[in-house]
């Protein structure tokens, strides 16, 4: 039998600790080991549907519960000139275009879009990094659009394209059709009763309140309705999951 | 009576108790590591449903004038070298809340280290469903977790309490049936600790929101759980030191192996 003394012992621990942690990292490179961990991606997404009646709604709460300072994340301004201008005019020029997989694509003005009949709904934003702020969010469901414009029997997804560009990609976003017709899925000009502030997606910004705060896309410009996500970016359904791994299910 | 169900289980530790002993242990070591790269992305603690960085966190890592910091309530710790303030193992500055020896992976990513926890959350919990299941399916639990009324006598869980450090009466536990803080602990770690991190794991997730809106009453707000989250984590390393202490200080080489091959009841030692 081999008899270790305890300097050996706590030296291979250390040893252990030390190639356990270089080898998680070499596995978090192999794109085989992505695989098999994002499988628990499918999992979750797959419970979680199953669980409610897939038309749950989010918890709302009252204007006693909002967050005194409602945190902004991601872009704070698009700052481009086009995004400038428009703002300058209060978005009186800003369209949202709805392309691809509808009967009827169609642009809708601002003004166009609040003649629509619109929900107001207090709500909890979970941020994937793990904060949340409590804001009431005031806009036009997304429901009525598409009932507008009616989607081709193939659509699946709904990507929302936008105004900003991190790193020098435009930011993008996708929801498939059971969130896109879901009752709290709105695009929102409001936060607690005033016009969007740029740093939250003025003028307009998606809210999709069963999902963490990566999906809810801010300066809205455009819903294009599509098949399968492939061409779209780099395939992976948004910004974030093009460049860095997030899932593109976000319910957790 | 005790002595009775270890011998007729002829082993100290069963099969599934030491294959799920392994898996466990397995997953906790990894989602504790990639959930401190979770905490990296948002280093601060809150009471109640919502909290950000405008609002008032009772806990927080964070560093100042090349300072690391720990602050709990108005206390504040500097924690330079360890926390919020550490070098990597290239030697540069990094201000990351927990140091990159303690995450997975060692860099930050939070996108990685979401998928490394959710993927071993899932392991976890199953592991631990079946376990409850199979333990009290075959009575491993009944007959040995099982607490005796006069075990509850205030002088013998004083005693027992006591008997936890002195190295003499260490060394003979591990033949022994467990005594009342032994049962008291892995009662508390099972039932309590662990399902305890899955439940507010799931409280924080928005989907589950909307499908369980008891879970965010339950632990009175998402920003509650995530808070109780780190709590049960942080007592999880507590028992795996004592743990671990214990294990070194009756017998480490037989304690392992038995852990691992089964060894043997109560003819195990001497």
């Amino acid at each position: 039998m081999t008899i270790f003394t305890r300097r050996q012992l706590i030296g291979s621990a250390a040893i252990g600790a030390g190639s356990l942690l270089t080898g998680c990292d070499a596995l978090t490179r192999s794109p085989a080991v992505q695989d098999i961990l994002a499988s628990a991606e499918t999992a979750n997404f797959t419970v979680q549907r199953a669980l409610g009646d897939r038309m749950e709604l989010a918890s709302e709460y009252r204007a006693a519960d909002l967050s005194p300072v409602f945190r902004a994340n991601g872009t704070r301004d698009p700052g481009t000139a086009d995004y400038k201008t428009s703002a300058a005019q209060g978005f009186a020029d800003w369209q949202l275009r709805l392309t691809g997989l509808f009967l009827r694509p169609q642009s809708f003005s601002l003004a166009a879009l609040q003649s629509l009949p619109q929900r107001t709904q207090i709500t909890r934003h979970d941020c994937v990094e793990g904060w949340s702020a409590i804001g009431q969010w005031t806009g036009v469901p997304l429901k009525i659009l598409l009932d507008i414009a009616q989607l081709h029997a193939s659509a699946r997804f709904l990507v929302f394209h936008c105004a900003d560009r991190l790193g020098g990609r435009p930011y993008y976003e996708s929801i498939d059709l059971l969130d896109g017709f879901h009752p709290q899925t709105i695009l929102a000009h409001q936060l607690n009763g005033e016009p969007l502030p740029v740093a939250n997606g003025a003028p307009l910004r998606l809210r999709v309140e069963r999902q963490l705060g990566y999906k809810h896309a801010k300066y809205v410009t455009g819903v294009q309705a599509v098949a399968s996500l492939a061409g779209i970016g780099e395939g992976k359904g948004g910004y974030w999951q093009d460049v860095a791994n997030y899932e593109w299910y976000a319910g957790i | 009576m005790q002595k009775q169900a270890l011998i007729s289980s002829q082993s100290r530790h069963r099969p599934t108790t030491r294959i799920w002993h392994g898996i466990n242990a397995l997953c906790l070591l990894v989602l504790l590591m990639s959930g401190l790269t979770i905490f990296n992305a948002h280093p601060r603690l809150y009471w109640g449903e919502y909290g950000a960085n405008n609002d008032h966190a009772w806990m927080a890592v964070g560093s100042s004038d090349r300072i690391g910091y720990l602050r709990l309530g108005e206390l504040r710790v500097e924690t330079t070298g360890v926390l919020g303030n550490w070098q990597d193992s290239e030697g540069r500055t990094q201000t990351w809340a927990f140091p990159g020896w303690a995450t997975i992976p060692s860099y930050y990513s939070l996108a990685d280290g979401r998928r490394w926890h959710f993927f071993f959350a899932w392991i976890f919990s199953l592991g631990l469903a079946l376990f409850m299941i199979r333990s009290l399916w075959n009575r491993h639990i009944q007959q040995d977790l099982r607490m005796r009324r006069e075990e509850w006598r205030p002088s013998n869980i004083w005693r027992s309490i006591r008997d936890h450090s002195r190295i003499s009466v260490i060394r003979q536990s591990a033949d022994r049936p467990y005594n009342i803080v032994q049962k008291l602990t892995y009662i508390a770690v099972i039932f309590i600790l662990l399902p305890l991190m899955i439940v507010t794991g799931l409280t924080m997730s928005p989907a589950m929101d909307a499908n369980w809106p008891f879970l965010t009453e339950l632990f009175g707000g998402r920003q509650s759980a995530r808070s109780v989250h780190f709590i049960a984590a942080f007592l999880l390393v507590l028992f795996f030191v004592i743990h671990m202490l214990m294990v070194l200080l009756s017998g480490p080489l037989r304690q392992t192996r038995a852990m691992i091959t089964g060894g043997r009841g109560r003819e195990g030692g001497k």
